[in-house]
Order: C-alpha cells, then structure tokens, then sequence
C-alpha cells in the first residue's frame, strides 16, 4: 500500500512540474519588465485597484491575500470567476479599468502563492471537452498546440501551455491590461473560431479547465506577456 | 485618470546620482488605429514631460506617438537636497497629469 503511494504521488509530482508559466517562454527582456515592480505596466493597474478596492470593497473586505488562488469556483452549481465575485455590487463592465484595476489588486495580493482550485470532476467535464474540441477554419484545438506542442515555434512565437497563472495580465499587443477571457477569445480569433462572449457559459467551463488545470503554479499576476 | 508610479532610492547621500524611473498611465493613440467600427481613433499622445527638483527644471521630454502605451522613462539626477520631485505632462486632448513624490537626501 505504501509502496504505491508514494507512486501516486510520483506521478503526482511528474504531472505538476511539466506544468510551466507562460514567463518561461518569454523573452529575457520581458521577463525583466515583470520582474521589477516600478517597470511593470500593470502595476499601474494594480495601484488603480488599491484606491478603488479602499473606497468600495474595504468596508465589508479586509485582506484579499490568497483569494485569488481559489477562482474560478464552484458555487451553488455555478461559475464563479474572479470578475463575477467583483462585479457582485456594482456590474463595472468586463475589460473596462475599472474591473481590470480590482481584479489585478486582488490577484496581485496572491502573488507567489501556488493556484489551488478544488473542483470536481464533473464540473470540470464540459471544459475539458471544449479544451479538446476541434474549431474554427483552422480546425484546431486548444490541445493542439497548448498541450502537443509547447515549446515549439508558431512562425517567430515559441508556444506556450497556456497556463493562465498570471492574468490579468499586461499584454504588449494590447497596450494595457487584459483578462483571461479576452486572451481566450484572442486565441479563438486566431483560429477563426466563433468568439464566446465575456461571462458567458462556454467561456467559464473552458476557463474553469484552464485554471485547473493550473494547479500549482504560483500566481503572477500582474504578468506581462507578448 | 492621470496615473503614474514614480520610483525612487528610498534615501541617497548628497552629491549621489540618483535614478530616477516613472510609468505613466497612457494611451498614446497613434492616430492611425481604427476601432471595431472602422472609425478613426483620434490621435492623442503625450508630447511634453517636465520635472522639476525644488521647483527648478531638471529634465524634460518630447515624446510622440512612436513610444508604445503608458510610457517608461528613465534617468539620473545628482541629489542636493529633501526636496519635491514634481512631475507635469501633456498630450494632444490638452490633459495634463501631474505626480510628485519626495526624494530624502541624507548629508
């Protein structure tokens, strides 16, 4: 009995450390802009969260530290992410700074902490096939090129696992800061695929995968990405 | 909303060069962009930054729209005394921003 289960948790192991932050397909000089708090863009949002957090949120909430480690959930049946717990009292539309701003604050309160999402195998069903379902004219699935073919090169870009640990994240092709969702429908857009709306029920499950399947990773956010 | 993160040694020596680093919070629209629509996105860049050390000016900036969103700068200036670091911009909609900060020179 001991013996397999130290097996298990081998194997365990093994899965976990082929788990790799997006960082790690960054360029150095990417990587230098994260790593330094008083040149990473996006900590421009983080600020913009901590006055926005003191004067709607601190009344009710104190510290956020660890909470975004735990999102997307599931509650009461349905999924919750991080922006649908901040757009609870005031619905601040999605992408806008405003949510952006709150929603960095938070992650950035969990930074360095491993993600550690407890999700059942049945809820985690529908994303897991969305994950594997093939789509759009390029008739690719996320598996593709995110589990297949991490590492190897998609014309000048090296591909990543997507692993979504450091979002909201500052993006350089957005010139500014951007959620998970819309890096999904970004990856969507380039397969030619039809484009899930913001919050809604193909977006979570695929994001509840996701998240997951990220378990362990520690958070970055904010994360800057190409 | 004019936003920016000024940063700072948390203390220098008099006579020391210190390094001085600010990210600010801008667009910097080309004027070349469209939007989903197809309309133009009008052009509106940060084009003059000014900081002052004790209220003398001690660096100033053109900057134009070939510098990408929410622009970094950087440079050195040679501490002499706590005192105010102001800084005070403007783009092309005539918005100014300012940030301040206080450097503490220590003798």
């Amino acid at each position: 009995m001991r013996k397999y289960l130290i097996l298990a948790a081998l194997i365990t192991c093994a899965a976990e450390a082929q788990n790799r932050s997006g960082l790690e397909f960054a360029s150095e000089e990417i990587r230098r802009l994260q790593a330094s708090d008083a040149e990473n863009p996006g900590m421009l949002w983080v600020d913009q969260g901590a006055k926005l957090f003191a004067q709607k949120c601190a009344s009710c909430h104190a510290s956020m530290k660890g909470v975004a480690t735990r999102y997307p959930a599931v509650e009461d049946g349905r999924i919750v992410t991080l922006e649908a717990k901040v757009r609870h009292k005031e619905a601040f539309a999605y992408e806008s700074d405003e949510l952006l701003a709150l929603t960095a604050f938070i992650g950035n309160q969990s930074r360095g902490m491993p993600i550690q999402t407890k999700i059942s195998e049945r809820d985690l069903e529908k994303g897991r096939a969305a994950y594997y379902q093939r789509r759009g004219q390029m008739n690719l699935a996320c598996a593709h090129c995110h589990e297949q073919n991490w590492g190897k090169h998609l014309g000048a870009e090296t591909l990543s696992q997507g692993q979504p640990n450091g979002y909201p994240a500052y993006r350089l092709e957005w010139q500014k800061m951007g959620s998970l969702e819309r890096r999904i429908r970004a990856c969507m857009f380039g397969l030619h695929a039809e484009l899930p709306a913001y919050g809604s029920d193909a977006m979570l499950e695929l994001e509840l995968f996701l998240v997951w399947r990220a378990n362990g990773l520690p958070i970055e956010t904010p994360a800057v990405r190409r | 909303m004019a936003l920016a993160r000024i940063d700072l040694p948390p203390e220098a020596r008099r006579g020391e060069l210190v390094e001085v680093r600010i990210v600010i919070q801008h667009p910097m629209e080309t004027g070349f962009r469209r939007a989903p629509q197809g309309e133009r996105v009008p052009r509106n860049a940060i084009h003059s930054l000014v900081c002052r050390y004790s209220g003398i000016e001690v660096f100033r900036a053109t900057l134009s729209t070939g510098i990408a969103a929410n622009p970094f700068l950087r440079f050195f200036l040679r501490a002499t005394e706590s005192a105010e670091l102001d800084f005070w911009w403007l783009d092309d909609d005539e918005v100014q921003g300012t940030a301040k900060t206080h450097l503490v020179v220590s003798s």
